[in-house]
């Protein structure tokens, strides 16, 4: 079984590089950007083959080392 | 004095935390370097120092890999019994990331990396590390680095403001930090994070000295204790 973690900054908290890619963005021409946040996508493969049990596996797992729950969200998508 | 420095993959100021411990504690004195697979800290130790570097490469985020290393749990139990432990940069990151201290580094407001000696304000006396200085003494050490950028929810921060826990500030905020913090202690005063290096400014031949105030601070409250 697959897992798809997405960690972002909460809102509220600052994200320099976002505010630098919606810069060059606007450099490049692309305008009407209006909002740009940085985050990434952990993805990892799992021997658990019970979907709720692995859900609640990558939970604990961004609870304790995935993401800094301090300054960031997560999600978890199972695939 | 009994110092430990724990060294991870990465780790570069290792040598240089090891040198101010052993110059403050003076005769014999010799800091035990503790790789990070150890399970446990050698006996009898008065303070353990988390040193600045890229543990781990930085990945994932700064200090988080280190921070959950096999060593790192009983260095959380050497504090949570009242032991010293002092984390300086990449060592502050690994800090918070294990949970001693509260917040977070964030990456520079500016997004570059920062290399270079700024002046700090001592915002208390009144630790183990701070207590060579009086509140409101300047000392001049450098920073070098790209993620130190300090924050905190509200709450933590008038907590730390309300229990003077607050060590050094930046006279001139080069990362973003809020509040200008740039080094903190616990609860109990025993931890301190700081994004500067005060090992990195710790003799006359690297351009000064100002660095030797804080390991002296130290081995005068150890050792008197």
């Amino acid at each position: 079984m697959k897992a798809r973690v997405h960690v972002t900054l909460k809102n509220g908290v600052l994200d320099p590089q976002g505010a630098a890619v919606k810069h060059s963005l606007g450099t490049l021409g692309f305008e009407g950007v209006d909002r740009v946040r940085q985050g990434k996508i952990i993805e990892l493969e799992l021997s658990e083959t019970d979907t709720a049990k692995a859900e609640a596996l990558v939970k604990d797992m961004c609870e304790k080392l995935l993401a800094n729950t301090v300054i960031e969200d997560y999600s978890v998508e199972i695939l | 004095m009994r110092a430990a420095v724990i060294q991870f993959p990465g780790s570069n100021c290792d040598r240089d935390m090891a040198v101010g411990f052993d110059r403050a504690a003076g005769h014999n004195s010799r800091t035990q370097m503790v790789w990070h697979k150890e399970s446990s800290l050698p006996d009898g130790l008065d303070i353990v120092g988390i040193p600045g570097g890229f543990s781990f490469g930085d990945y994932l985020r700064c200090g988080a890999i280190g921070a959950r290393s096999p060593i790192m749990r009983s260095v959380i139990d050497f504090a949570n019994k009242g032991g010293h432990v002092v984390g300086i940069c990449n060592g502050f990151q690994v800090l918070t990331e294990s949970g001693l201290l509260p917040g977070v580094l964030m990456r520079n407001s500016n997004l570059k990396f920062i290399c270079k000696d700024v002046d700090l304000k001592i915002e208390t006396a009144n630790s183990p590390f701070t207590n060579a200085h009086k509140p409101g003494d300047i000392v001049t050490y450098p920073v070098a680095h790209h993620d130190g950028n300090y924050t905190a929810d509200a709450d933590t921060l008038r907590t730390l403001h309300g229990d003077d826990r607050i060590a050094y500030t930046y006279v001139d905020n080069p990362n973003g930090s809020v509040d200008d913090i740039a080094g903190i202690l616990s609860e109990n005063r025993r931890v301190l994070g700081m994004m500067p290096h005060p090992e990195r400014l710790n003799d006359p031949v690297l351009g000064g000295n100002d660095g030797s105030k804080l390991f002296e601070s130290i081995a005068g409250a150890l050792v008197s204790a």
